[in-house]
Formats: structure tokens, C-alpha cells, sequence
């Protein structure tokens, strides 16, 4: 199990937990003492590489470098026969590092460094020469391209001749996992994971779950009801033997590291005794007290004894104290006389609790954007502007008006609905830069459920480009325009009230003309952004966000379920704009990438840690401040820095903060960086 | 932001005296829309900066919109991309007012009342301060 501390690897090297014994390499516990052997392998890589590099040059110039005994090339050395010149050429030259001239080690690192482990060489001294990406694809002039791989592999050979022997640093797994919102990204995952066999913690920060799909009228392109396909999802999380439901709660706190973590979890005061009450509402139909309801939008009311909708899981109800006249004024209190029973406690606190998980996932979910950055669209000012979401409740059948389109103003049915997308989407100038992916097909969907209610009624939707890519996306916007939708080819300016009426400045670009629409009521496709309290949480994690608070992947195409902090993983919109199918299918991912994790009774983390050299650390305290993953702490005892090698992910940070130079990492020592340097200003 | 010259030389130089990149509009419309004499501009906005974007400036300098635009700057406050169009109509003037006139002198007897009904008035009292006298 990997400590809070780090040793020094030449008095004693990590302990080894790998499957390689450490006798496998033993000559080379010291660089300095014997004389190093070093492999030389140069890869065409078809013609990428031997298009532009002259190989057969720079394997003689290789040869001739200090501690090299071989140099060969090969077409392809990542292929089977490539990998075995590198193995028969570990045994018959003796040699204790290998250097790979190849593409980037973010390729076939690992590749080569288990062909090596397979000869019988330490995992971590066989390193890349990247004369691909970095020389070949970016150099034209044959004579300069093979100097430059020259002097690349040069470096390498430097770096290899300071390698230690390292192993793998194992962590016993805790195998519950911890899952963050219960969207429908949050309750698939937590299914998935619980239906494998495994406990799952899932917090939730409203008094119910759902998500954002709760408040959803239909879903595209299929038109099911989304409550339909959905409540079978709630009721079987909220029953299953596996899941622990954490409603109205927070994620206060998370320490500890992948396979360990301990999180606290705050519980929001409910004033409703969970295990007492019922369910039965009376509670609810007593209250005097009456506020938005800020799941309906502001479309509609409730009281301040609330669930959020009928078919809430867990079904019972909070109060809402800044709306409560009792927990205010100290008078009223019906909710607790009419309570068959008394479940009612006004005296609720907030609550911690513990728990104790092995993985994370974050499906923190989406918002829509701020009306503020909206002001020329008058949303907020003008009543019978709204957005899509609102226009979702507007729709549903358990909404405030059972289904019926009726606009807020003065409750009469619009007769003329104008829809406009990219509110906030695709305008770096105002909103957001990136398009919300979901706008197009939902307001195409609005545009046919509205004109399924208000059969006279008119629906234009204004648009900049209509975005389809998705299975029977397409079909369906044909569809909406099959049913009378008009499609007006053009960014809406303004939007404006003018009597009863609400004005809408379009064009036509498809005409080359300004058009002035006149609407009754008018649905803004404001842009998706990520849930302002996901990112706070996010950023409390030290969990990487891109520029506008999206949790960014460990990589775009191949860890896209994964962030670069070993036990997190995401799901859903707070990674990005995504609709329900997308959002099922990542949080399914999320879910198979943590089952990977359990189905391991310890998991290895690399050793290429930062170490410190304790007789020179004066324990200020820089590297801890510096790290972004918590793996530094200052040993406040014994007055140096104590690296938990479970959490370092080696990025060098705090060696670089050092201003004693006693934090290094290893095998990128300074004394290997000292000569890399020197190798290269040769 | 960098972004590849325009290969028109005219479109060029309406890049150059304006500071707006014409290849950033993504003829969103927004501009159109928001143009508060939009119904007369011919051309609106968003179609003129669509002839600078396929290198037919010369139509664009050619025609009545630039010469209406009132600079309100409406577009450029509204435009996602962050083009300003008032800018781009006020460096269409500019070149026409700095087209080269073949006669050396101007006078007010020289000018036709075919010129009178072309010609912009503000080509006329440039064309006045520099060839005459």
C-alpha cells in the first residue's frame, strides 16, 4: 500500500508490488555504477517517418553515441516482428535500456515498454524518441530532419542512461462507488454499476431524482413522454438493495485517492422526518404558502411544503424555510396538525454524513444560459419571452397547465409562436462560442407538440443552420416542416413587447431581407452551459474544466469517460452539451470504466512519481500549494514534504516550485534533465 | 486573429481600412435583423458582407447600401462573430471616394447632370477640395 512518504530510491527503491521481481535487472540499482548498455531501435514508420529522416544515416550516427551497443531499424517496429528485434536484442546484447526513435510515446510508449518487460527489462527504462510528430511531420529539408533526429534520439539516450528500475505502486480498491447528480446520467450509471454487484452512493442536491429529463414534455425524434420512460428508471433506483439514495445533499468534501476516497456529504435540513412520513401529501395540499416553483421555470406555483412532481422518488416532500411562514414568522405550523403522522420537524439541522468509495463519477448535469447575457432577446423583462425549458413545462402533461399551451402573461393560448435558436449558442461575442447540440431537434420537437395542441396556430422557428446528425434526426426535422413548421433562415437582433404582442427583428437571409415577426408568445433555445454548482464542485476536486466549465476528458477521443485524476470519471452534460441518448450511453461507459476498476482487487499506479530528498527539504510548503492533484502534504512533524505516490500523476509540478531542488521525480531527475540539456546545446 | 488574406486585392484593402475580418461572418443574418433601416439597405448587411466574402466587391461598391448605412452600429454590437459591418461600409466609401478621376481639374461647370444624379455628394465636395483651384 503506497504511504504518505517517499524514500529515496538509492537507499531503497519503491516497494515492490508489481509482478516483476526486483532481481529481474538487479546490475543497474546505480546509473553511475556500471557502464550503461543502451538499445537504439529507429522506426520508418512506412514512409512518415523514412519519407523525410535518412534512417540508415541516423542509425550510424546513433552507433557512435556514448552507451550505445546496437542500433538497428525496422519498417514498422511496432508490428509483432519489430517488437521481437527489440526482445531477441535485449538478451543477446545484454542491454539494460532501450531507446525506440518512433512516433509519440502518447502512441507506443506502453507498446515497446511491455515488449522490454517481455525480454526481461524494467518497464521504465525503455523511453521514446519522438522523431515523428516532432521532427518528421514538421520538418521539409531532408539534411535538417535527420539532424534534428539525431539530436532527438540523443536526448533519449540521455534520458535512458539515468533510468532506474521502478515498480508499479499497488492500491487495494474500495468497491463502492460514489455517484454525483441523479440525472439521467447519474441514475444509469448507478444502475449499471449496482447491477453489476457493487454498492453505489449516488447524492442528488434537489429533494428528488430525475434531473432535467423530469421536467421534459416528450423526447425526440421518437415522441415517448419522458416521464413515461423515465419514472421506471427513478422507482428502480430509488428501490434498489445496492443503491443509497443521498436526496436534497451536497458533496461537502472528498480526500484520499483512486480506490480510497472518503467523502463527506452534506444533507440540506428537509424538516420532514424521512422515515415517518408517508408520502401521502396532505401536507402539501394544506399549506397557505405559495412560491415559484423553480422546477417549473416560472410557469407555475407551489407551496413551501413541495415535491417536486407526483411521481417524485423518494416521494416525500422538504420545506422550502425562506418560503416556510413558520420556520419565519413562528405562526402557522398546518403542515404539522394535519400530518396523519407527525413527521413535521421544524427543528431540522443540517447533517453530515460519511462515506467511504472506491471510484466517482460526475454527472453534474447542465443549466441554461443566464438571462443577463441575453439582454436584446428581453427574456426576464418581457413575460411572454421564455425558454426552452419553461416551454417544456408548458408542454408536459403534469406541468402547471396540464398540458396546455397557455403563455404567462394573461393565461390565453398563443395563437402565433415564434422559436428561436442558438440563444446564447455559437456567439462568442455574447454567450457561448460552441453550439448546444441539443437546440435544433428539440425546438423542431416543440414546434410539432405545440402545433399538436394549438391546431390554427403558427410556429416559426428562426434559425442560423439546422443540425441533424444523429438516427432519425433528420426525418424528424423534415417532419416538422411536413406540419406547417416555417423554417426563417436567420439570427434573431431583437426582441421587443409592443402592446400584447411581442416583436420579433429576424431576417430572411435566404431572401436577403429583414423581416419584422409579430408573436404572441416566444421560445428562446438559450445556450447549454454547465450547472453553475457542478463546476464549484468541480473546481473544490481540482477537477480540470475547459474555458466555460465543461469537465474535460483524459482524452478527447480515447479516455472520453475518464478525467486525467485516476478514480474520477464523468457522465452527461456536465462534460458537454449531449442529449438523452448520448448522455444514456456515456454514463454507461462511465459505469463499465469503473466496473474495469472493481473487477481488479488492486490497481497499479504508475511509479514515475515526485520524490523528495528529505535531508534537503526544509518543508516550506511550495509543492504542496503547487499540486493540483493534493499528493504533496508537508509533514508538519518532521518538517519536510511527504508525497502520497497514489495520488502524484507525476506531473512535475512541485519539482519545478522547489526552490531547494529536494523534490525531483523519478526517472526525470534533474540530474537527467542537466544532461538532456547539455546533449542538446551540444 | 490571423486569418488567411482575402484573395481579392479590393476585398484586401475593405479588410485593411476596416480592421474586420471577413471570413469570421458566418452569415448568421443577425446584422439583417437588427439593421434599423434593414427593409432599404439593398444591399442588407449580411448579403454585402457575403459579396466581400466571395470577392465581388466591385458590386458591392457599386451600390446604393453603403451609402445609407447611418454607422448606428447596431450589427456590429449584435454580431456573434464580432464583424463590424458599419466599419466595412464606411472603408466601401472610402475607396469609392478615393477612386482616381481621369480629367486633372474638377469644377462645378464640368459636372453633368448625369453626374449629379450618380455621383455622391460627398464624392463631389472631396473631388472639389482636391482637383480644383
Amino acid at each position: 500500500m503506497a504511504e504518505g512518504k517517499s524514500r529515496r530510491p538509492e537507499v531503497a527503491g519503491p516497494e515492490p508490488a508489481g509482478t516483476q521481481s526486483a532481481s529481474t535487472d538487479k546490475p543497474a540499482i546505480s546509473p553511475v555504477s556500471r557502464r550503461p548498455r543502451v538499445g537504439v531501435f529507429v522506426c520508418h514508420c512506412g514512409i512518415n517517418i523514412a519519407g523525410v529522416v535518412r534512417v540508415p544515416e541516423l542509425v550510424e550516427r546513433a552507433k557512435t553515441m556514448p552507451g550505445v551497443v546496437v542500433a538497428r531499424d525496422y519498417q514498422y517496429c511496432c508490428s509483432d516482428p519489430g517488437q521481437q528485434i527489440i526482445r531477441d536484442s535485449i538478451k543477446a546484447d545484454k542491454l539494460d535500456r532501450v531507446v525506440v526513435a518512433c512516433c509519440s510515446p502518447t502512441l507506443h510508449e506502453a507498446t515497446f515498454r511491455k515488449a522490454g518487460e517481455e525480454a526481461g527489462l524494467n518497464y521504465y527504462r525503455t523511453e521514446i524518441a519522438n522523431i515523428r510528430e516532432q521532427c518528421a511531420w514538421v520538418t521539409k529539408d531532408r539534411d535538417e530532419a535527420t539532424d534534428k533526429a539525431e539530436d532527438i534520439t540523443r536526448l533519449a539516450i540521455a534520458r535512458a542512461t539515468h533510468d532506474e528500475s521502478l515498480e508499479p505502486v499497488g492500491v487495494t480498491v474500495n468497491k463502492r462507488a460514489l455517484v454525483v447528480g441523479a440525472g439521467i446520467a447519474g441514475i444509469q450509471a448507478a444502475l449499471d454499476i449496482a447491477n453489476a454487484g457493487y454498492e453505489v452512493v449516488l447524492v442528488e442536491k434537489q429533494p428528488s431524482i430525475g434531473g432535467h429529463m423530469a421536467q421534459l414534455s416528450e423526447t425526440f425524434p421518437t415522441l415517448d413522454c419522458s416521464q413515461c420512460i423515465l419514472t421506471p428508471r427513478t422507482v428502480e433506483t430509488g428501490r434498489h438493495s445496492r443503491i443509497k439514495l443521498h436526496t436534497y445533499s451536497e458533496v461537502a468534501e472528498v480526500s484520499g485517492y483512486i480506490g480510497n476516497f472518503k467523502v463527506r456529504i452534506r444533507q440540506k435540513p428537509r424538516y420532514v422526518d424521512f422515515d415517518a412520513c408517508t408520502g401521502c401529501g396532505l401536507c402539501m395540499e394544506k399549506c397557505p404558502a405559495r412560491v415559484e416553483a423553480d422546477f417549473e421555470r416560472g410557469m407555475g406555483k407551489r407551496r413551501a411544503i413541495y415535491r417536486l412532481l407526483p411521481q417524485a422518488v423518494p416521494n416525500r416532500p422538504v420545506i422550502d424555510a425562506e418560503a416556510c411562514i413558520y420556520l419565519q414568522k413562528g405562526k402557522c405550523g398546518v403542515c404539522a396538525k394535519v400530518c396523519p403522522t407527525q413527521a413535521i420537524r421544524y427543528d431540522d439541522t443540517e447533517k453530515f454524513v460519511e462515506e467511504e468509495v472506491g471510484a466517482i463519477v460526475l454527472a453534474t448535469g447542465y443549466e441554461l444560459l443566464d438571462h443577463e447575457k441575453m439582454s436584446a432577446y428581453g427574456i426576464g423583462r418581457v413575460p411572454d419571452v421564455i425558454d426552452g425549458l419553461a416551454f417544456e413545462r408548458l408542454l408536459s402533461a403534469s406541468g402547471p397547465t396540464q398540458g396546455e399551451v397557455k403563455r404567462p402573461s394573461d393565461g390565453r393560448v398563443p395563437k402565433k409562436v415564434v422559436f428561436v435558436q442558438c440563444a446564447g449558442s455559437r456567439d462568442r461575442e455574447h454567450g457561448m462560442p460552441y453550439c448546444s447540440k441539443i437546440c435544433c431537434m428539440y425546438t423542431a420537437k416543440q414546434a410539432i407538440l405545440y402545433k399538436h395542441r394549438v391546431h390554427d396556430g403558427e410556429a416559426t422557428i428562426c434559425y442560423i443552420d439546422v443540425r441533424t446528425p444523429g438516427k432519425g434526426f433528420e426525418e424528424f426535422y423534415q417532419r416538422a416542416t411536413d406540419e406547417g413548421t416555417t423554417y426563417l433562415r436567420g439570427k434573431v437582433s431583437k426582441i421587443f413587447r409592443q402592446g400584447d404582442k411581442v416583436m420579433v427583428w429576424a431576417s430572411d437571409t435566404l431572401a436577403g431581407r429583414k423581416v419584422e415577426l409579430e408573436a404572441d408568445l416566444v421560445v428562446l433555445a438559450s445556450a447549454v452551459v454547465a450547472s453553475p454548482d457542478g463546476v464549484e464542485l468541480a473546481k473544490r476536486l481540482k477537477m480540470q474544466l475547459d474555458g466555460h466549465g465543461f469537465l474535460t476528458e483524459a482524452h478527447p477521443k480515447l479516455r472520453p469517460v475518464e478525467t486525467l485524476t485516476g478514480g474520477f470519471f464523468l457522465a452527461g452534460c456536465g462534460q458537454g452539451p449531449k442529449d438523452i441518448p448520448d448522455t444514456v450511453a456515456q454514463a454507461s461507459a462511465a459505469a463499465a470504466k469503473v466496473l474495469a476498476m472493481f473487477g481488479q482487487d488492486k490497481i497499479f499506479h504508475a511509479p514515475t512519481t515526485a520524490w523528495v530528498d528529505e535531508d534537503i527539504c526544509v518543508g516550506c510548503g511550495n509543492c504542496e500549494l503547487t499540486c493540483a492533484y493534493g499528493a504533496v502534504k508537508v509533514d508538519l512533524q518532521r518538517g519536510v514534504a511527504a508525497v502520497n505516490v497514489a495520488l502524484c500523476e507525476g506531473c512535475g509540478a512541485c519539482s519545478v516550485a522547489c526552490p531547494s531542488g529536494a523534490m525531483s521525480h523519478r526517472n526525470f531527475s534533474k540530474k537527467s534533465i542537466y544532461e538532456m540539456t547539455e546533449e542538446a546545446v551540444r | 486573429m490571423s486569418k488567411p488574406p482575402s484573395v481579392s486585392p479590393l476585398v484586401r484593402s475593405i479588410e485593411a481600412l476596416s480592421g474586420q475580418v471577413i471570413a469570421d461572418c458566418y452569415q448568421c443574418g443577425c446584422c439583417t435583423a437588427g439593421c434599423p433601416i434593414g427593409e432599404a439597405m439593398d444591399p442588407p448587411p449580411s448579403k454585402a458582407i457575403r459579396l466581400l466574402q466571395l470577392g465581388r466587391a466591385g458590386e458591392l461598391l457599386d451600390s446604393e447600401g453603403i451609402w445609407l448605412c447611418a454607422s448606428c452600429m447596431v450589427c456590429g454590437t449584435r454580431c456573434p462573430r464580432g464583424v463590424d459591418y458599419a466599419l466595412i461600409a464606411e472603408a466601401c466609401r472610402a475607396v469609392v471616394l478615393r477612386r482616381p478621376v481621369r480629367s486633372g481639374r474638377v469644377g462645378p461647370e464640368t459636372v453633368t447632370d448625369e453626374d449629379c444624379e450618380e455621383i455622391p455628394q460627398q464624392a463631389f465636395m472631396a473631388s472639389f477640395r482636391k482637383f480644383s483651384g
